[in-house]
């Protein structure tokens, strides 16, 4: 006869992946490759950013690119054409987020030994890629004028999540109530320490900063 | 919206313990689910069901959710209160100097099994 029983686990879903993406950041810093996990809304300017911040670094560090969405390759080409630097294309299988071990695969279709710094650009989406850690060494956000200020009470644990936020369209800012004070303010009720860079994609206005920030960070990242 | 990934983790766990156990079925599995931990239970339940009876340990294995209230803790005055009810606001002192103490667990509680017998 069959028994039955009750087995008792008491274990967080996330438990696993806090533990994989520890690995992938151990073993990064080993490796001396930096990880920047960029998230932000669908249509913020992610990868428009990203070419106007890799065009500025390319001659200084070595930059590597993964972007991750549900379906297609358009941003893996575009950043590629317009850099020239290795970029791949990860699918996610229509998952909301990438965790530890997704990341983990992607990083393995990278030329490692030939990269500074790899950024992920995360499927756009505020809500889901902040519960799980990538076993990035940063977390970056974009948050764009047209979304409204509002946006770190609306989501909270993103915000708090996010070393630096970069507010990016400011040339539209005219057109919109978009308060940049009160967006800071918000920003830093969630977290106190995150880096607020007002940026302009498409003009390059404040990317310059958004560069630096990235080249120093990388540095000091090898130099630790 | 992240509710199938979750489901995804949860079988990659239970399985694991079955196989550890000598487990045929699993017929029920347990969660703790935290008010603000942004999982809607109702959501979770649809996922598990199209995902678990794709799997042969868990064909028909009904998923129970127990909610686990949010209580935060106001630095000020002190005292606890209820999340939901007042967000990061204290009732007691109206300060804003609050912090969550539980309420975002996502954890496997138990799993009721039929083994093999021994």
């Amino acid at each position: 006869m069959d028994q039955v029983g009750v087995i008792e686990i008491k274990k967080s879903v996330f438990a696993d992946n806090e533990q994989d993406a520890n690995a992938l950041r151990a073993e990064l810093k080993q490796k001396g490759v930096y990880l920047l996990n960029l998230m932000s809304s669908p249509g913020s300017g992610k990868t428009t950013t990203l070419i106007q911040t890799i065009n500025r670094i390319k001659d200084k560090i070595r930059v590597a690119v993964m972007e991750a969405d549900i379906d297609s390759d358009v941003d893996a080409i575009k950043i590629k054409e317009a850099t020239g630097i290795e970029s791949i294309q990860l699918h996610t299988g229509g998952m909301c987020h990438l965790d530890a071990e997704m990341t983990r695969q992607g990083l393995d279709n990278l030329t490692l030994e030939n990269t500074d710094l790899a950024i992920l650009e995360n499927v756009g989406n505020l809500v889901c890629p902040a519960e799980f850690d990538t076993g990035s060494c940063r977390n970056a956000m974009i948050l764009s004028v047209p979304e409204g200020h509002d946006k770190p009470l609306k989501y909270p644990l993103m915000f708090s999540i996010c070393d630096v936020v970069v507010i990016n369209k400011i040339d539209v800012m005219p057109y919109f109530d978009f308060d940049l004070e009160k967006c800071t303010e918000y920003i830093h009720m969630r977290n106190p320490k995150a880096k607020v860079i007002p940026i302009c994609a498409k003009t390059g206005e404040g990317v310059d900063a958004f560069a630096q920030w990235l080249l120093d960070e990388v540095h000091e990242w090898k130099n630790q | 919206m992240h509710e199938l990934g979750i489901v995804f983790y949860i079988i990659r766990d239970v399985k694991e313990v079955a196989e550890q156990n000598n487990v045929k079925r699993i017929s029920k599995v347990t969660m703790d689910i935290g008010e603000v931990s942004t999982v809607i239970p109702e959501y979770l339940k649809d996922c598990w069901r199209w995902a678990a009876d794709k799997e042969e340990v868990l064909r028909g294995c009904e998923l129970e959710v127990n909610t686990l209230p949010a209580v935060s803790f106001c630095e000020d005055c002190r005292k606890e209160f209820p999340t939901v009810a007042h967000g990061k606001t204290c009732p007691h002192c109206s300060g804003g100097n609050t912090y969550l103490l539980r309420g975002n667990e996502v954890e496997i509680r138990d799993i009721e099994v039929y083994s093999n017998e021994q």
